[in-house]
């Protein structure tokens, strides 16, 4: 199973409205989560390979189905979506768990973090949830009957672990490379309407958090050109104005 | 009740953000009349810990936790808070961190507030805030949970100095071990790595090829800085992915980035904005990278760079 969050695409310009309590998404287009697609376009290696099935999952309202029907024309079998805003951390990833309690996942890929939120928590709640193993940052993942291999991107390194199945991962950038992103192609948007699509009302509502209102950082202060035929000005700035040399 | 602060460590060395958490920790203990607890795992320079005013310092020695496992660390962390009765949790924004406190969350019942840049504005309700969509916006939270567990977001709070004199514990800790079963590492060799540098120079396409980097590269050396990298930069494989920078690669909060041929592009900003002084070189003066710097120089890096470099060195050896 691979969760998919819809995120404003990246070059979106962020505004409030509501007196800065509402993301204003008038003219912001959607996106699946870059580090999810990541997830995805993995999943579907595992599809070609080894066979697996993929379902797709959100938890959001009826402006999420635009990013679940690209996911099933990228190449993922079955869709779901759960109807609920999603508020918190919390929420969404009870959400998922009740989902995935239900069916039988040996892997379930997340990112690792939403562009959006920027939580990075989804997949560690629903991972001590539901006792599966979890790894996050994961920039490489093979599978071998019931075992799986895991490359984490660490500070300053990488580093292996192995875990039996079943297994969520927070994946990203690595796991597969940006040239390996599938654009839909016309014969899989033609599929993806016949492939079975699922909303779920699930009412469990469990948050521990709110956002109560936005704000945007301060306007930036003017910047200091300098030539650069005066470079011993600029060291001069650093280390008495600046303060960081 | 208590203040409970994950004291994180490398090679057993504590962390040198772990001196801003417990600065942070100690402002809070003010607004809620509560101790504050380090907790240090494997650590033997314990007492570098009491500049900053912790009441406590619980030390815990056990070569099973020598490497980091989230499973086990967020075990031993939820063990520690119940036993210590804290309803607030401290931790960095590192990734390992992130990546116990989710599990932790759970354990103990917390909500978990991730990128934290204030103390709170409020206690009661327990509003803090945070910074969301990649650095673009910031949302103040309101916790309606009892326990909580803040990760703050590194240079966001500065480092305060505080002596006390703590009460230091020795203390053991038993759990059941994690299924995620430890393998090998490779470091990358020598280098100083981003997420610990106090100063980051990063380059982009301007920089022509890979042949290009030395001279980055000794700028870097000079300064003691991390090297870091645009997106295209590592998609082209002219550097390792684990230098990208920004809203898809690696956030950067460090004292000083400087951009060298990075046209400044939303996505990279995003990554990267919340670092505190920014210098740009650039031969575009209309590269958007300008609008958000601190210092800007218009000219060619290759020209640029290497007179910065030996200019630097001669401030240097005149400086020290
Ligand atoms: C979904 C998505 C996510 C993305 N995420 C990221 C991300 O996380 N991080 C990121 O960096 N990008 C990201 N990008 C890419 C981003 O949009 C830009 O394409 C990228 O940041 C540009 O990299 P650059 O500045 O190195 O190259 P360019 O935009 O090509 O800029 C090169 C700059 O070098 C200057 N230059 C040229 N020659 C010289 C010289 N001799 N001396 C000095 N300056 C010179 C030029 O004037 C120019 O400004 C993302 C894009 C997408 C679509
Ligand atoms: N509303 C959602 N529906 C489905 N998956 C989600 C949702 N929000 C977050 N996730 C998953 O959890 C990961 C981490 O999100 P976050 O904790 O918000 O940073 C994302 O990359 C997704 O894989």
């Amino acid at each position: 199973m691979v969760c998919v969050s819809c995120v404003p695409e990246t070059t979106s310009k962020i505004n409030f409205t509501n007196n800065n309590t509402e993301f204003d998404s008038s003219q912001v287009q959607y996106v699946i989560n870059p580090n999810d697609e990541f997830g995805l376009t993995r999943a579907v290696w595992f599809k070609e390979n080894d066979g697996a099935e993929i379902d797709v999952i959100s938890v959001g309202l009826e402006n999420t189905d635009q990013i679940l029907r690209k996911a099933l024309a990228i190449g993922a079998d079955r869709g779901y979506r759960i109807n609920q805003e999603p508020t918190d951390s919390y929420q969404v990833a009870k959400l998922l768990s009740n989902h995935i309690s239900k069916h039988n996942y040996d892997l379930v890929i997340a990112g690792r973090e939403s562009i959006d939120y920027n939580g990075g928590m989804v997949p560690g709640i629903i991972a001590e949830i539901l006792h599966f193993n979890y790894v996050t940052n994961c920039v490489d993942l093979k599978i071998n009957e019931n075992k799986a291999k895991i490359k984490r991107e660490i500070e300053g390194g990488i580093e292996t672990l192995s875990c039996k199945l079943p297994l969520i991962i927070g994946a990203q950038k690595g796991l597969v490379e940006e040239s390996d992103l599938k654009i839909p192609n016309m014969r899989g948007i033609m599929q993806a309407r016949s492939k079975p699509f699922e909303i779920i009302e699930d009412n469990t509502v469990e948050t521990k958090t709110n956002t109560i209102s936005f704000s945007k950082p301060d306007n930036h202060k003017e910047i200091k050109l300098l030539s650069p035929d005066n470079l011993d000005e600029l060291i001069d700035l650093l280390h008495n104005e600046a303060k960081v040399i | 009740m208590s203040i409970l602060v994950y004291i994180e460590s490398n090679e057993n060395e504590i962390k040198k953000s772990s001196f801003e958490l417990l600065s942070y920790a100690k402002e809070l203990s003010k607004k809620l009349s509560l101790e504050v607890i380090a907790l240090v795992i494997n650590c033997s320079n314990i007492l570098t810990l009491q500049e900053f005013g912790p009441d406590k310092i619980l030390s815990i020695n056990q070569t099973k936790l020598n490497l980091f496992n989230a499973q086990n660390y967020a075990e031993l962390i939820s063990n520690v808070s119940k036993s210590t009765g804290a309803k607030n949790i401290i931790i960095s924004d590192s990734v390992n961190c992130k990546y116990l406190a989710s599990l932790l969350s759970v354990k103990i019942n917390a909500a978990f507030i991730s990128n934290v840049v204030s103390i709170p504005s409020s206690i009661s309700p327990f509003i803090v805030k945070r910074s969301t969509f990649s650095n673009k916006a910031f949302c103040d939270i309101k916790i309606n949970s009892d326990i909580k567990i803040l990760s703050i977001s590194k240079n966001s709070f500065g480092v305060n100095k505080n002596k006390s004199e703590p009460i230091i514990e020795n203390i053991e800790n038993d759990f059941i071990e994690s299924g995620i079963i430890f393998e090998s590492v490779e470091l990358s060799s020598g280098s100083v790595r981003i997420e610990d540098a106090d100063i980051v120079v990063s380059a982009g396409r301007g920089m022509k090829g890979p042949e290009n980097w030395n001279i980055i590269e000794d700028l870097a050396k000079t300064l003691n800085a991390a090297t870091a990298c645009s997106k295209p930069v590592s998609d082209l494989g002219w550097r390792p992915h684990s230098e990208h920078v920004g809203q898809t690669g690696k956030p950067v909060s460090t004292n000083l980035y400087i951009a060298i041929g990075i046209s400044g592009a939303i996505q990279h900003l995003a990554g990267v904005s919340s670092s505190k002084v920014k210098v740009v070189i650039n031969t575009d003066p209309e590269a958007p990278f300008f609008k958000v710097a601190d210092y800007g120089i218009v000219g060619d890096a290759f020209d640029v760079v290497p007179k910065l470099n030996e200019k630097l060195k001669v401030f240097q050896a005149e400086n020290n």
